[in-house]
This record gives C-alpha cells, structure tokens and sequence, in this order.
C-alpha cells in the first residue's frame, strides 16, 4: 500500500483545502469501509485520506416537516435506529439495514455508498427514489446535482478534484408515499447484490400519482428505469405492476460475472420490481 | 438434541467439562500463530505469480533490495532445490521437489498465486512496497484449469516433467494425468446384467477451500549454527519439521518447531507454505522473519479440495437389492499430483453391501492451487454423485431411502468395495436412529407462504479414520494434579478430550490434569491433527501413559508399605493392599509421598494403533426455495453419526455441526469461480459465500455410540464423516422440493433457476 | 517517509498516547503497536468480524478503521471485557457452552454479542443470528454460539 496522509478536516473549507492540494492523489473518507480497502487493495495510490467525518455539516441528520436532510459522513445505524427517520422512511431503512453486517453499518454510510458508486451500492437506488438531491461542496462553491446524474460509470461520479459531497436533501414523504428496496443475494447478510430494485409510489386513492423504479447491479451505473413513469397516472393493480415490472426488466442491462449471468440478473429484476412495488404502495396505503 | 451418552459406564468420559484451553482463549490472552513477538523481528512479504500459467525469463530483485529498511529479498535460487522424496504426512503425501517449487516456483509458475519472491523488511508495509518492486519477465503460456479439458490431448501440459500412470503402465510423452486406478470386485457386467433397473448419472463439483478463519502465517529464526526455530500454526509440528527440514534440505534434528494456537485448518494447515519461507529470509537477513498470508493468497495459493468430474451407476433388483455399482471418480490435483482420490475410493461404496463393483480413479494436474486435505479428504464429492443415484433408485423403485439402505447396508464382515473387510461399525445404528429421529417423523408441509417449496433429503456417508503415531508424557505433581504433555496441537478442544481420557485412567477430576502441547523438543513424534486420528490414536497414548502412572505409583505404593506389587490393586482412583484393608491411599495421598519413595512419576506411551474404526453418518435436510429467484434455506437439519463413544459429547457435537455447515455451504454457494485467464475471481469471504449465522437454522445432532473395538475407550474418529453425506443430502431434498435433480454444485441460485426452466 | 500521528484515546479504560503510521489499520495498531493481539485478522477486509472491536459504543471491523481515527475515541476490546479475576457471563457461557472450538472467531463473536445484550438484553434467536452474521466461524457451525448468547439473554 502507498503510504498516505490522514488528515482530519473539521470544517467545509478545510476539507476542501486539504483535497485540493492533494488533487486526484487524496480521497475522502467518510465511514473507510470502501476506501480503506480500495487503498490496501491497491487499487488507488493516495497521497492523503481526508477524513470529513468531523464536519458538522456532514453530520446532519435533521427531518423537518417539508425536508429530511441526510449528512454525507452518517452512518447507517444513526438512520435506522431513530424512531421518527425509521417510521417515515422506511425504504430508506430498507438499505441502510442490509449494507455488510452491524460492525459495518456503525461505520458505512448512504454518503459514502453513493460516493462509491459502484453499481451494486444497496442504498444508490433508494436514494434516487426518494428523489434526492446531492450537495457538493469544491473550490468554486456549493452546487446541487440530482442523485440519479450522480453516478457516471463504476467507481466514478461526478465529483471532481477538490470536491466532496457535504449532504443530501429529500422530500419528506407526504400522504400516500411509499417505497422499498429489496435485493437478490444467495446469502441472507453480508452479501453483495446479484440485482436489487428501489421502488416508490405516490398514491391518490388507488391511482398511482408518480412512481420511481430504480435498479442496482444491472449496468455499469444504478439506472432509474421507465417502470415508474409507465405507471404515472395508472391504477396501482396487479396487472399493471406486473407490466411495469416487465419494463424495468427490460431496462437493465447486466453483465455476466461471478455474482450472476446476464439472464439471471435480467430475470430478477422483474421479480424484485414487482415485490418492492407491490411494499411501495402497501406502505403507501399504510401511510394514509 | 443432547443425549447423555455412554450410559454411566464411566467417570469423566461423556461428561461436559470446560475446556483447559478455554480461559486463555475466551479472554484473548492466548498466542496464536501471528501473535508471536520476538526481538529484532522482521516482516515479510510474499510475491505472488500475476499469471496462472508461465514461464519465468528473469527476475530482477536490485530495485526491491535498495529501498532502506529492506533486509533480504529472495526467489527460488536461494532454495537449496530439494530433490524428490514422497513423504507421507498422514492425509495426502508430499514430494519435497513439488513442495519447495510450491512454495517457490523455478523457472514455470503453475497457478496464479503461486509465490516467485520474498521480502523481509523493518515492517509489513515496507515488505510489500518493496516486493512491488521486483520485476519478473514472464513468458505467458495458456493455462488449463478445467480436469477434462487437460485430459484432452494437445491441452496445455501442466508439468512438463510429469510421468503419468494409467493402470499401472506408464504414459508416453507428455500428459496431466498424474494416475489412473481401479478397484474391481466381482463380475461388474454380470451384475447390472442381474439388474432390474440400471441408472447411470455423470456428476461435477467445483472446487472449494476449507475456510478456516485464520490465515497461515509462519515466523522463522536461523541461528549461527545453522539451526532453524519455527513458530507457526499448524496442524502438526512433527510434520512441519519434516517438510521445513526437506524442503531445506537440513536434518530434522536441526529443525524445531513450536505449535502456537491455531485458528482453523481442517486438513488445510498440514502443507507447510510459509515457514521455509520465513526460514530463507532469516538464513540471509541474520534476524527472526515473521510471515502472515493474506485472505486473498489463501485463497488462491494453499490447498483447497479438488473439483470433480465423475459419474455413478446403480444397478437394483426390483426388490431393492443393489447387484452391482460402478463409479469413475476424476478429481484435479492442482498443479501438482496427489489429490484425495485414493480415499474417494476408498469410501465410495461403502456404506453398502454390493457384490459386484467397479471405482475407477484419476489424478489431474490443472493449472490451480495444489490440492490439500479437507476433511474426510474427497469423500463428499463421491457420496454425492453415489448418494444421489441411490436416491432416484429408491424413487423409482417407491422404497423409502432408509429402509433401502438399511437392506443393503455393510454391516461387520462385509468387504469393502477397495478390500478391506469392515470391522464392527455403526452404519445400522445410524440409520435405526435416523428413522426414529423427531426430524424424520414430523411431516414437512410442502409449501409455504408466498410460493416457496420445501423438500427433504437424506443420505449417508462414510470415512475410515485413521491411527497413526502419537505420544504422551503424564507427570504426577504432589499435590496430585498431573502434567500432561502431547504433541497434538489443539484445533477445536481435543487437551480437554485427551485429558479426561488420561483423569478417566487415574481415577482423578479431569480438572486435575494440565495438558500442554509441547514442541517438537518436548514429547515424542506425533502424526498430524487430521484424519480423525487425534482423539483416537492421542488419545489411546493418553490412556497408556496414564496406565504407565498406575503401575508406577502401584510400585509405589508397594514401596511405602513394603509388600509385593502384586499386592496392590487400583480402581477408582484408590490403590490398596488385597490383603489389609487399612492400606489404603487415594491418588491424592499417593502422590504427596512421592519425594519420600523414589522421587518423581513420569508415565509416558508412544503408540501406533492399527485399530482406527470406521464411522458412519446419516443426514436429513429440509429446505425451501423460493422459485422465482432460486434461492434456497436450510430451515432444518439433522445429522445422525456413530462416534463409538463420545469423550466429551459438547466437542463431538461441535464437530458435526461445523462439518454440516461445511457441507452446507459447499452444497449451496461456495466455489472457486475462475475467469479464463484461469485466476479465481472471487478470493474474499465477500464472495466466496461461506455460511454466517443468518443463513442457518440449529444443527441438531443424534450421537450413536458402537464403540470401537481398536481402542481402549471405544473412541472413533469423529471429525470427518459429518462432511461426507450434507452435499447430497441438500441435492435430495432440492429434489424433492422441486422435483427436478442438480448433479452440478454449488447448486446456487442461478443453477436452480436454470434447472426450473429446463424443467419447463 | 509519511510521517507518523500523535493519537491519545482512551483503551480498555485506560488513556493511551502513543504514535502510528496515518496509513495503518486500526486492528495492526492494536496488535502492533499497543501489543493487544486479542483482536484477530481472518481477511483484512471486513468480511470475517474477527477483528471487532467497540468504538466509541459500537462494534466495528478493526481492520476497517485507521489506528489514526481513533484519536479522541474510547475503544474497547476483548483484553476489557472480563473484570480482574471475573468472566463476563458471556465469556463464561462460552466455555460452558462449547462455544469456541479453535477459538480464533471467538474474540470478535464476544465483542459483538457484548454490545447486542448491552443494547438489547433478552434478543430472539432470529435477532442474534442476525447481530452476528457479520462474525463468521468455520469450526462451530454456529450453533453453539447461538445457544451460549441465548443462555446470557435469557
Ligand atoms: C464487509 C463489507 C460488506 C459490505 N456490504 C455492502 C452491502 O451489502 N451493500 C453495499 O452497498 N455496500 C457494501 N459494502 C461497501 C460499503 O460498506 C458501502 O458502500 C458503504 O456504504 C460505504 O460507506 P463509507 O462511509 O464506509 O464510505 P467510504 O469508504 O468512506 O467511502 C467510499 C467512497 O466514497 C468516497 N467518499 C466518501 N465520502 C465522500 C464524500 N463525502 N464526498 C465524496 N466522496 C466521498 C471515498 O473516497 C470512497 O471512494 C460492504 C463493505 C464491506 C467491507
Ligand atoms: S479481519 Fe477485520 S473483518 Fe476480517
Ligand atoms: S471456533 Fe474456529 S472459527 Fe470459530
């Protein structure tokens, strides 16, 4: 392993400063359980980690009536084992449960999963679907990019040298939401996703206001599919679940590697659309 | 299930006690292998071949010798180049050429993996910085990993030196075929001609590895007089020394090495990897070396067991009598020869009692990690081939699996398929016990909610056990506890076990013996933890050894109060006089006049035992699956297992459950999944998928004791049969909750979804 | 050469002030530096949970940390979890319970069975297979650690 720096930043801009210095050689680190065995893999040659988990800002965790505001540096367990987080949004609960086992959930966060992207991150595609929206800090200032353009290819996003994400904001889900991940591994835990689909639904009565569908392990990037404009406007019945769970199927684009063939994953993706859309809008329901 | 076993026949023996061990290790005080400090310790770094297959044109070491801190570097020139000499190590022989080029490669590396060059620097990162910096020319050749594909002709030879056999003959020009054996009995032809109904089934398993959790590691010191200390953890110190002084060329008598804790090894940590290793980089560096294997190296460069290409035939009376059965059992070796298929052979068949039979056995070189020991060494690959077809015989012909195997089953004096004639064995105990088992008479529901299948399976297996060379030294303190001394190193409890057996003698609490594994300086030569042997042949020296005890403080006693020995007798822990019953002292008692009647009591016995018995296991699995995605869980297992008698019923029991769920997750997930560079992909625990605790309900466990004739206590082996039925065991009941049959494992999610569709 | 950081925390109940190589893992701190080898490596990597320790009130794989991160932090590891001359129940039930066979997975198993009955003291067997499922052992099967934590939370 290259020997490298550990610098702890308490601030935006001193995190900024000390990634900027370093350029491509530094990373950030948030909960280290990507990055510290990226770097002892040697799969990157650092100069410096930059830890941005001492920030306040990257701590925030705050669910206001309109807006839930998620650090990028909280670790899973802080989501889920807050009552109120939990009860309002439990698809997020959904991944923020299932990423590695406890001892990695004390560290990982939905922040660092994104900023991983990797194409099986389990909690990339509950965020696209609670329609969240990135804060990037960098040298030029703050900028907001919408989850979904968050990702550009496996292991690379749209963070640049200097930059780092500081939060990410959602709509707090109003009557009628609902949403949940569901994922596809031969192990029960500590497992990585052979397919997982995201789902959420607005309902109104029984008609499906809007809906997301978004798919992980199926492409080179988490891909929001067209399932849930599909069924925008529709009924939310068996048949057209089924149908729109036939679509999103038809989005993924999978390779065949020791996790899963092309056709397997294809298949499943069917499958866990039609599972999680069917808890969306049973959650959904609940939630009138 | 806990049944109190061996019925009060004896003291200690069948009780639960905790093990001496225990505090040491639930504390974290215990040393294991990469724990060992030492002054002046250098670390070490392993290079490791990027290739699978490749000839090596140089190697250049100036860069990785200049960086500060470094204080050796070395590669295979530095090895005195050990010539060919098979030794035995108890499970699977070694040649001492194969093994330094394993641990070494010359001039060809075989497998990816395999190491090239070696570090020793002030520290870990430092070794592996440097060791980035040695450069290799390699001269890529094509590699060949899958066994039948290197039977073709004009495949890749794997080692181009390789004579191989084929019924005896030697094979002309190059070959991968290491050997070809066989085993006939009877007339095979006249046999399936008697049938009434034939099935003949071709089987493939994937590689797996043993997957004990510690890593191996090895630390070295080459002193001035040229004499070698090795720390390490292995499953024997004795073979260690020999391999370590092989490989090195030096005699064993220069070569001590020193058991530490050892964190795992199921036959795995018999090889040596590491320690001649360290031993060069202390030889040149003047320092002690300390070397720890990573996850991913484990993986990919110590032994795993061998996949398999093989195929069953059955022939059955309508009536359910087998007439004859044949099998052709192909196994890879790895890059070098010697992979367990002389025990597959061994075992195959017998459970059952078949007239007429035919094993064909081959030994495959292919460009992957050499073959190691994995318990009850490729047994499970045969029952599951065998065990299936046994299974769809007995839904053709409508007959319970139980009962048709108890019609058939090898009982005392039958002949096993390869010779031998089985002694007094368990097998239909097992099987009584199975049918009458809680698992085995509730009904499964067949489905469950939201469209899962369930099914059940069973099957049953077999393994040998072996004897071997052990040796023990009992010294009696004065306040009366004893000093047990063994040359076993522990891996799952076996100081408690070996002492019970030795406070089962002397008539003490088992609390009162101290065992202690020595080094290879402290206690005679000792054979390997491995093969069952240990609570078996260890054990039995235990015994004699503590026998020794008695008659010595029986002389004793016979000093003291000055009668003839025959005079006094023992039982029970008390040692009197026949003729006056006043004479009379406990153990206790004896021992605190031992100063005042001849000084110190040293008990010790080296045995060889030729009585390893036989043992037996029968299995039940319930599964369900969800048939959308083909996923499978296990939501209730039993396993049925004659043990002979169980010294400690805890450690028997803990024995069982850790092979099933060995065997689980070789059914289900595990293997070594290679890309066609001929490199396995997925070298972490991540995904090479072994069970955690989620993925599993309880293991209940029925202990049958037949006791074993060959030992003074009944004990048989009990460590390796439990591996042998779970694979097919799980194929059954995927069968039944299906209905269609996986001859392939794993037999993972996507095999199932392809089987389902297939099945239409 | 990078140089080494300034780390003061508190271990075991004890402060600790030492130095570390930035780049060096928690778990090689502990083992290395500070000479507590209880904490075991089986992958290096996450997966195996034998090197889990509990930082600041959670458990965590060691070998995924930086010893520099801690700095600041208390740290807890298996050479804590007894008192002098007294098993946590844990520990005793583990022996009682044949729950450790080599033993290597047992540290972390302790550790995190530890913090579950500290947070939630009477689990279900379905909620302490889960807790553990980032600890594997290879030798138990499982069954016997489940048992020797369910006879604690009982
Ligand atoms: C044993 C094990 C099991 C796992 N299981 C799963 C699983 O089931 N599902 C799953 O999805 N993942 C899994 N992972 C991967 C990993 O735990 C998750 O991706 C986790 O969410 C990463 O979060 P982190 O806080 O640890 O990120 P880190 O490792 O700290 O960072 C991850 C990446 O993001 C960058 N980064 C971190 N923070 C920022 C920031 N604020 N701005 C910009 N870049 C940043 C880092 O430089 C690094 O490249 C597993 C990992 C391990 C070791
Ligand atoms: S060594 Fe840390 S999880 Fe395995
Ligand atoms: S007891 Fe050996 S790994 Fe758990």
């Amino acid at each position: 392993m290259h020997p490298f720096k550990y610098v702890r930043a308490t601030s935006v801009d001193e995190a900024i400063a000390a990634l900027a210095k370093h350029g491509e050689r530094a990373r950030p680190l948030a909960g280290g359980t990507d990055a510290l065995i990226m770097a002892r893999a040697g799969r990157w040659e650092l100069d410096a980690l930059v830890d941005i988990k001492h920030i306040p800002e990257t701590n925030i965790l705050e669910l206001g009536s309109s807006e839930f505001r998620l650090g990028a540096a909280v670790p899973c367990y802080r989501v889920y084992e807050d009552e109120q987080i939990s009860a309002v949004f439990p698809g997020l609960v959904d991944s923020a449960s299932i990423i590695g086992g406890i001892q990695i959930q004390s560290r990982a966060g939905l922040g660092g999963n994104l900023c991983n992207a990797s194409p099986s991150g389990d909690g990339i595609c509950s965020l696209i679907v609670h329609n969240t929206t990135c804060v990037i800090a960098g040298p030029g200032g703050t900028r907001e990019v919408a989850v979904e353009d968050f990702c550009t290819g496996p292991g690379r996003s749209v963070i640049g040298d200097g930059e780092f994400l500081v939060e990410m904001k959602m709509p707090t889900p109003q009557k009628g939401f609902g949403a949940a991940y569901q994922r596809f591994t031969p192990r029960n835990e500590m497992d990585i996703a052979v397919a997982g689909v995201a789902s959420s639904v607005q309902l109104d009565g029984d008609t499906i206001v809007s809906a997301r569908v978004a798919l992980s392990a199926v492409g080179p990037t988490p891909i929001l599919s067209s399932a849930g404009d599909q069924l925008a406007g529709k009924e939310a019945t068996a048949e057209n679940i089924s149908a729109a769970a036939q679509t999103a199927s038809g989005d993924a684009s999978p390779i065949t590697d020791m996790r899963g063939t092309a056709e397997q994953r294809t298949h499943l993706v069917g499958v866990l659309a039609r599972r999680t859309l069917e808890r969306a809008v049973e959650r959904a329901r609940e939630n009138n | 299930m806990t049944t109190e076993t061996t019925r009060g026949k004896y003291n200690v023996i069948g009780t639960r006690p905790i093990r001496h061990d225990g505090f040491d290790k639930v504390t974290g005080r215990a040393i294991y292998g990469a724990d060992i400090k030492l002054p002046g310790l250098l670390q070490g770094a392993v290079l490791r071949s990027p290739h699978a297959h490749a000839r090596i044109k140089s190697i250049d070491t100036s860069d990785a010798k200049a960086v500060t801190g470094v204080h050796a570097v070395i590669t295979s020139a530095d090895f005195p180049g050990a010539q060919d000499a098979l030794v035995d190590l108890g499970e699977g022989a070694v040649n001492f050429r194969y093994a330094s080029n394993n641990m070494m490669a010359g001039d060809k590396v075989l497998y990816k993996g395999q190491p090239v060059a070696a570090v020793a620097a002030v520290d870990k990162n430092t070794a592996l910085e440097a060791a980035a910096l040695i450069k290799i020319d390699y001269e890529l050749l094509t590699p060949v990993t899958d066994l039948m594909e290197a039977l073709k002709p004009g495949a890749p030879i794997v080692l181009d030196d390789l004579e191989g056999q084929d019924l005896g003959e030697k094979i002309d020009g190059p070959t991968n075929q290491a050997n070809h054996i066989r085993h006939e009995f009877g007339d095979i032809d006249r046999g399936f001609a008697e049938a009434d109904l034939v099935i003949e089934r071709e089987f493939t398993t994937s590689m797996v590895h043993q997957g004990y959790i510690e890593p191996h590691n090895a630390t070295a010191s080459w002193d001035e007089e040229g004499r070698v200390t090795i720390w390490t953890s292995t499953q024997g110190s004795f073979p260690t020394r020999r391999q370590v002084a092989g490989i090195l060329q030096l005699s064993d008598s220069s070569v001590k090495v020193i058991p530490l804790e050892i964190g795992g090894g199921f036959g795995g940590k018999i090889p040596t990897y590491l320690e001649p290793v360290a031993a060069i980089l202390s030889r040149e560096s003047g320092r002690p070396v300390k070397l720890l294997m990573e996850r991913s190296s484990v993986f990919e460069a110590t032994g795993p067991t061998p996949g398999s290409w093989m195929t069953a035939k059955v022939g059955v009376k309508n009536d359910g009598t087998i007439t004859a059965a044949d099998t052709d059992i192909r196994f890879e070796a790895g890059a070098y020869p010697g992979s367990p298929v002389g025990a597959a052979m061994m075992c195959v068949f017998s459970c059952y009692d078949i007239p007429n039979t035919r094993i064909d056995g081959y030994d495959v070189v292919v460009n992957r990690p050499k073959t190691a020991a994995y318990r009850a060494p490729g047994t499970t690959q045969a029952a599951f081939a065998f065990e299936t077809v046994i299974d769809e015989i007995c839904q053709e012909l409508g007959m319970d699996p139980i009962e048709f195997r108890l019609k058939n089953a090898a009982k005392e004096g039958t002949r096993r398929a390869d010779g031998p004639i089985h002694p007094l064995i368990g097998n239909v105990e097992t099987l009584e016990a199975a049918k009458a088992s809680d698992h085995w008479n509730t009904p499964l529901e067949k489905s469950g909610p939201n469209g899962v299948l369930r099914g059940r399976g069973i099957a049953s297996g077999y393994w040998f056990n072996i004897g071997l060379k052990s040796a023990v030294t009992i010294a009696v303190n004065e306040d009366g506890t004893v000093a047990l001394t063994e040359g076993s190193t522990d891996i799952g409890g076996s100081r408690a076990s070996i002492a019970m057996m030795a406070a089962e003698v002397l008539g003490i609490p088992v609390e009162d013996v101290r065992p202690h594994v020595a080094d290879t300086e402290g206690i005679g030569y000792t054979d390997v933890t491995g093969g069952s042997r240990t609570t078996y042949a260890t054990g039995y020296a235990s015994h004699d050894a503590a026998q020794d005890v008695v008659s010595q403080l029986r002389e004793r006693a016979a000093t003291l109060w000055d009668v003839d020995v025959d005079e006094i007798e023992f039982a029970s822990g008390n040692y009197q006089s026949k003729s006056d019953p006043e004479l009379r002292l406990t153990h206790k008692e004896l021992s605190s006049k031992l100063g005042s009647t001849g000084g110190p009591v040293v008990g010790s016995a080296s045995v060889d035992p030729e009585g390893a018995g036989g043992a037996f296991s029968t299995q039940i699995a319930d599964v369900e699956i969800d048939p959308e995605t083909g996923k499978t869980d296990v939501i209730r297992y039993t396993i049925v297992q004659d043990v002979g008698t169980a010294i400690h019923p805890s450690y028997v029991e803990g024995q069982m459950q850790g092979a099933v769920v060995q065997g689980i997750g070789w059914a289900l997930n595990e293997e070594y999944f290679m890309n066609d560079d001929g490199a396995m992909v997925n070298t972490s625990f991540l995904d090479y998928r072994m069970p955690t605790t989620y993925d599993l309900p309880e293991i209940e466990t029925i202990i049958v004791e037949v006791p074993n004739p060959g030992h003074p206590f009944g004990v048989r082996g009990v460590g390796e049969v439990p591996i042998v039925p779970p694979v097919a065991t799980i194929a059954n009941a995927i069968h039944d909750a299906l209905g269609v049959r996986l001859r392939q494992s794993p037999m993972n999610p996507g095999r199932i979804m392809s089987a389902l569709e297939d099945k239409g | 050469m990078v140089e080494k950081v300034r780390v003061r925390a508190t271990l075991n109940g004890e402060p600790v002030d030492f130095l570390v190589a930035p780049y060096v893992s928690l778990l090689d701190t502990l083992r290395d530096e500070l000479g507590l080898t209880g904490t075991k490596e089986g992958c290096n990597d996450g997966n195996c949970g034998a090197c889990t320790v509990n930082l600041d009130g959670r458990v965590v794989d060691s070998c995924c940390v930086l010893g520099a991160e801690i700095d600041g932090s208390t740290v807890e590891t298996i050479e804590g979890m007894a008192e002098p001359g007294q098993l946590h129940p844990l520990q005793q039930s583990f022996l009682e319970e044949a729950a450790l066979q080599c033993g290597i997975c047992t540290p972390g198993f302790l550790m995190s069975a530890k913090a579950l009955l500290d947070k939630e003291p009477h689990p279900s067997e379905e909620r302490i297979r889960f807790w553990l499922a980032g600890n594997l052992c290879r030798c138990t099967g499982y069954d016997k650690i489940v048992k020797a934590v369910q006879k604690v939370a009982k």
